[in-house]
């Protein structure tokens, strides 16, 4: 074979398992956003989710070291799983009662939360590496990423096409068809169509007899969920169950980046990601010689993008393409 | 009508708003197969009370019954089940939605748009509507969204309907359409409620005229019964002369010439084309038009805050001078005393800021003139009170935040500052949108004194008749183009309208 084919055989997989972070946090960006709250908190939401379900990890880790008994999949997978989605709605919830309840202001408040975020992930991780007792400044929980790394069964009968459809864990699969359910629900359903009003015109939306908060709240809560899942398939996939502070990078702030790239749609989400995800590491890829500085400048690629994007879109073409008008602003009815 | 069961009844209802008293013990009856025309000041609480009654607001006190049934409306999803639905002033509608899918909003079970559709072609043939379902509502015209707003609501099975101000943002035949739909739906059994300042209206469709005064009910009668100023006397507490004073302009000269204007918008979309007209000192030139014909581009083109594609626009200085106004600053133009007070249609989004008070607003205008960088409050303040007394202002006191003001007010005092800066220009758009028919009065008084001091006046107005009435030329604009230029005092309404929509006005 050809060794550009080769290339892209060694290069698409990586990128697909670099975006796939990115695609849960930015899917649940936009259904935050179509809600019309605008959570600058997604880092930190990302980041809380991970480390939740490390701590649910590790524990059952340290159960079955210490009984000395068999790991079950069911439980390697549910428990973390659930950890995460509790430890990221707990964040979403806090950032709602804030913002809609309180009406604080939601920049503001968004990006507290990213802070507060990344340094419940520090303490508590910190706190793990104390635990374990370990050597290293991380934590490793190689026994349960190895269920959430299985690749589907039947990759390896499949030669190259296995390899590049077929060779990564289940949340791959599960972001793919979560950005797709988002899009049908968005467009589709009642709920979809509901929610779309709250973040274009809530004062419509409220006189068409719909509750505003509670679609701010199950939006927000719900896309809080999501992101969390990014982060936990970063520290449980991607990086093999190793946990160390502040290893999750900006990977956060890329994902809010795609819901513009994406133009606010989960279905585009999908290949943007995986566009960002292949940005991310393309200076791994590209020969550099012995320059560190060049290297330096392709990891701009990602961030670059970012900004010509926002370009793009701030230049008005369509209203279709743009931003849910009444992002970012709180919403009260008797307001004069 | 004392013998049926009203469809609504309100007892004892009040509200307030913080220090505002927005209404004070209201009663009010409103019957099925009846128009009930709901009238009062701006700030005497018409929008208030009706918003209470669709839910977005939620009474201090007083009792609600809806067919002698007594109500609580906590919500506007309560009002809908109710069979409540109001038509707001702004219209309640979301831009990047279609018509259907606006329509939908709200609605319980599973989401069909097609049926949707389906439906809401019936109700048009019922009532002789024309809305595209699958049509965006940015795309549509206002009087088009209006549409879309009254059959949002029939579509719910309202049968009490409210409609705030809905002739406001239409041309004389739209309006006509409208009132014919108004009168099929009352022969349906319907019971109708419209807030209008237009009293010419008011006696041409309603049944019977309900009064508002300061927050309180003044009184009913049935409209046959009344007249123009009666109605008036009623609403203000004291008569009002009723006639526009439109003296003969004294020796007038050229103050802005325009020619071959074209100006396109941000999006590509040619706004004015080849706009060419003279405004004179010592005359008040008025400009018609549907809402979006480039009216607002002509103004700021002039003011210096629009970008112009070809053309000139010369100002001709009372000393002789001439000078080109494209290129020029928007400051450099007000320094040359040309004005511009545009009333938008959300009020405060251009001129006023609505979190500081009535003094600080003024000083917007005046803060440039001050020598040291302390900001002295003395004579904004005097300005202040100056419009606040001459336009009857009704707000608690001068500190008080402008957002706090009802919109009526608010936009007194902005069209009050613009006029007392006394311009040689001024141009104003909208001075009496939404306002009542004393303190729109009290604003063509001082349109007229501008006119009689030798200021020329470009006034943008929506009422054909006050058009009519008080502006010496009457300029009309039709998708951008001038569509001809009139005389005041020969001015025909129907012409006015025809030449709206068609430019020329010939090809009906």
């Amino acid at each position: 074979m050809n060794p550009f084919f080769d290339f892209l055989l060694a290069f698409i997989p990586r990128a697909v398992v670099q975006g796939t972070p990115l695609l849960y946090g930015s899917v649940g960006e936009i259904l935050t956003e179509k809600s019309g709250n605008l959570n600058l908190g997604i880092p930190g939401i990302m980041y809380a989710g991970a480390i939740s379900s490390v701590i649910g990890g590790f524990f059952y880790n340290q159960h079955i070291v210490e009984t000395g008994g068999v790991m079950s999949p069911a439980l390697a997978v549910l428990i973390p799983f659930l950890s995460c989605l509790a430890g990221s709605l707990l964040m979403g919830l806090l950032y709602c009662f804030l913002t809609v309840t309180l009406r604080a202001n939601q920049n503001v408040t968004g990006l507290a939360m990213t802070t507060f975020g990344v340094g419940i992930g520090n303490f508590f991780g910190g706190s793990l590496i104390k635990l374990s007792g370990s050597d290293l400044p991380s934590i490793s929980l190689a026994e349960i990423s190895k269920y959430f790394h299985a690749p589907l069964p039947f990759a390896k009968d499949l030669g190259w096409f296995g390899e590049l459809f077929f060779s990564y864990g289940f949340m791959v699969y599960l972001a793919i068809f979560v950005a797709i359910v988002a899009s049908w629900v968005l467009k589709r359903t009642r709920a979809g169509l509901h929610l779309r009003s709250v973040g274009e015109n809530p004062a419509t939306a409220d006189a068409a007899g719909i509750s505003v908060t509670r679609y701010k709240y199950f939006a927000t809560c719900i896309g809080s969920m999501i992101a969390g899942l990014g982060g936990m398939y970063y520290v449980l996939d991607y990086a093999s169950g190793s946990w160390s502070n502040n290893a999750f990078g900006d990977r956060g702030w890329l994902a809010i980046a795609l819901v513009i790239f994406a133009i606010w749609r989960p279905g585009l989400g999908i290949p943007a990601s995986f566009l960002f995800g292949g940005l991310y590491i393309l200076h791994m890829y590209i020969p550099t010689g012995t320059n560190l500085a060049v290297k330096e400048i392709y990891k701009m690629a990602p961030y670059v993008v970012t900004l010509v994007v926002l370009i793009l879109t701030s230049l008005r073409n369509k209203r279709e393409n743009q931003p849910p008008e009444h992002l970012g602003l709180p919403y009260f009815r008797e307001e004069r | 009508m004392s013998e049926t069961i009203p469809a609504v009844s309100l007892r004892g209802i009040t509200k307030t708003f913080g220090p505002v008293k927005a209404n004070d013990h209201v009663d009010l009856d409103v019957y099925r197969g009846e128009i009930l025309a709901l009238l009062g000041e701006n700030g005497s609480g018409k929008t208030t009370l009706m918003n209470m009654l669709s839910g977005i607001y939620f009474p201090d006190e007083g009792t609600i019954a809806i067919d002698g049934r007594p109500v609580v409306i906590d919500s506007p999803h309560t009002a809908m089940q109710l069979g409540i639905g109001m038509i707001h002033q702004h219209f309640k509608l979301v831009d990047v939605f279609t018509a259907a899918e606006n329509v939908a909003l709200g609605m319980p079970g599973k989401l069909d748009l097609k049926e949707t559709a389906r439906r809401i072609r019936e109700i048009c043939a019922q009532y002789g509507f024309d809305v595209d379902p699958n049509q965006k509502v940015y795309e549509m015209s206002v009087s088009e969204k209006q549409t879309v707003e009254i059959v949002k609501v029939l579509y719910r099975g309202a049968d009490i309907l409210i409609l705030d101000e809905p002739t406001a943002v239409l041309t004389p035949q739209e309006a006509q359409k409208l009132f014919n739909v108004l009168h099929a739906m009352r022969c349906d059994g319907k019971a109708i409620v419209i807030i209008t300042h237009k009293m010419h209206e008011v006696l041409a469709i309603s049944d019977r005229v309900a009064v508002l005064r300061k927050g309180s009910y003044v009184g009913e009668t049935r409209t046959s019964q009344t007249s123009v100023s009666d109605m008036t006397t009623r609403m203000v507490g004291h008569s009002v002369k009723l006639d526009i004073e439109r003296k003969k302009p004294k020796n007038p000269e050229p103050r802005i010439e325009v020619s071959h204007l074209s100006v396109r918008s941000a999006e590509g979309v040619l706004k004015l084309n080849d706009v060419s007209f003279t405004a004179n000192s010592g005359e008040i030139l008025g400009i018609a038009g549907i809402a979006g014909s480039g009216q607002k581009e002509l103004l700021e083109a002039i003011a210096g805050l629009q970008r112009v594609e070809s053309g000139s626009i010369t100002y001709c200085s009372p000393s002789g001078a001439r000078e080109e106004l494209i290129g020029k600053s928007p400051l450099e133009i007000s320094r040359l005393g040309v004005g511009l007070s545009f009333v938008p249609e959300d009020r405060l989004g251009m001129g006023l800021v609505g979190s500081m008070s009535v003094t600080d607003n003024m000083m917007l205008r005046t803060y440039r003139s001050g020598h040291t960088a302390f900001t002295r409050r003395r004579q904004p303040r005097d300005i202040a009170k100056h419009v606040v007394d001459d336009l009857q202002v009704a707000t608690p006191s001068l500190r008080t935040q402008v957002q706090q003001l009802s919109g009526g007010n608010v936009q007194k005092v902005l069209v009050g500052r613009e006029i007392t800066s006394a311009p040689t220009v001024l141009l104003t758009a909208y001075a009496v949108r939404g306002l009542d028919i004393n303190s729109s009065y009290v604003i063509y008084d001082l349109l007229n004194r501008q006119k009689e001091s030798g200021v020329a006046v470009i006034y943008v107005g929506e009422d054909l008749d006050v058009l009519i009435q008080l502006a010496d030329r009457i300029l009309v604009l039709c998708g951008g183009e001038v569509s001809g230029i009139v005389k005041g005092t020969k001015a025909k309404k129907k012409e006015l309208g025809l030449m709206m929509t068609h430019v020329g006005g010939e090809r009906i």
